[in-house]
């Protein structure tokens, strides 16, 4: 986990420097934001032109399921007061997929707490060494990082895809994605797909039960 | 978008990102857990990710191109099949399309 994180930080920050960002401005991000997805998703609007509204309303959307992590993991640790706000701060799909995955309460809370700060750190420190690297590459296009990025966000959805009804709502972002690009303000057509996925969550008959998602990083 | 908006869309998403957090850890648990609402977003993660793959892809402005970034993606669907680890799915995939461009194409 520890490599991977490393590695994924390294892209972000490099394909931050590309959209437009500052290396400060990466750097705030992975401290303030802390979550992998919602970053690259804002970095992902910017790239592509799109207003600040556009983009604070992707990355808040894709950053939804930290709130239902939140619910999974508060009553497992029981804190009050700062370490409460500490953890909220750390629940990501990393630290909640550990907590979960153990059987004693001490052990929820050295999973939690070690998985948290330990990506929290290695995070941090990857995408500062990407943003500083993505800053001396010069051209991106000529190093082929705007096609990083698309690909980025594919592996990211990639163990996402194991759903038929997953593969449908893919299906049908694809289609609503390509007919409002031309036509829609850059951002627009991806929060369209959203309002598809939120209609298609609504309508869809009952499933098996699923706990949390996959790992994104 | 200029760096001030930049500065601001930052903060702002990420004083979004750290209350939908803190909410989830100070309602109550069986509000969020019924079925519906854990499908739902789980629909809406893979329709965000999708599209913003489509953007990345296909979209230069409001028009809709294909080009090196085309046959870089396919690249990382078959690493990605290959089980091939994030990264390098994502350097086979910039690789792919600044080797196309050196060629003179896309």
């Amino acid at each position: 986990m520890a490599v991977a994180t490393g590695l994924y930080g390294i892209s972000f920050g490099a394909l931050a420097v590309v959209a437009g960002l500052t290396v400060a401005q990466t750097a705030v991000l992975s401290l303030l934001l802390f979550t992998g997805g919602s970053q690259f998703a804002l970095i992902g609007v910017v790239a592509a032109g799109g207003s600040p509204v556009a983009a604070v309303a992707t990355s808040t959307l894709l950053g939804a399921r930290n709130m239902l992590y939140g619910a999974v993991v508060s009553p497992l640790l029981s804190l009050r007061g700062w370490r409460r706000a500490a953890a909220a701060h750390l629940t990501i799909d990393e630290s909640t997929a550990v907590a979960v995955g153990q059987r004693t309460p001490a052990a929820v809370r050295a999973g939690f707490w070690t998985a948290g700060v330990g990506v929290f750190v290695l995070w941090n420190a990857f995408t500062l060494a990407g943003a500083l690297a993505g800053d001396a590459l010069g051209d991106p296009r000529a190093w082929g990082l705007d096609a990083a990025a698309g690909a980025a966000f594919l592996a990211l959805v990639w163990p996402r895809l194991a759903e038929r009804r997953a593969q449908v709502v893919a299906g049908l972002a694809v289609v609503v994605t390509l007919a409002l690009v031309p036509v829609a303000p850059a951002g627009v057509p991806v929060l369209a797909a959203a309002a598809v996925a939120v209609v298609a969550g609504a309508v869809a008959p009952a499933a098996p039960r699923r706990t949390t998602s996959e790992d994104d990083r | 978008m200029t760096t001030t908006m930049l500065w601001i869309t930052v903060l702002l998403a990420s004083l979004a990102s750290f209350g939908l957090k803190l909410a989830g850890h100070l309602i109550p648990e069986h509000w969020l857990a019924t079925q519906r609402v854990q499908r739902t977003s789980t629909l809406v993660t893979v329709a965000l990710l999708v599209s913003l793959v489509v953007v990345q892809t296909f979209a230069d402005g409001a028009l809709v191109v294909v080009d090196a970034r085309v046959p870089a993606l396919a690249v990382a669907a078959v690493a990605l099949a290959l089980r091939a680890p994030f990264i390098v799915v994502v350097v086979l995939a910039a690789a792919a399309a600044a080797g196309l461009r050196a060629l003179g194409w896309g």
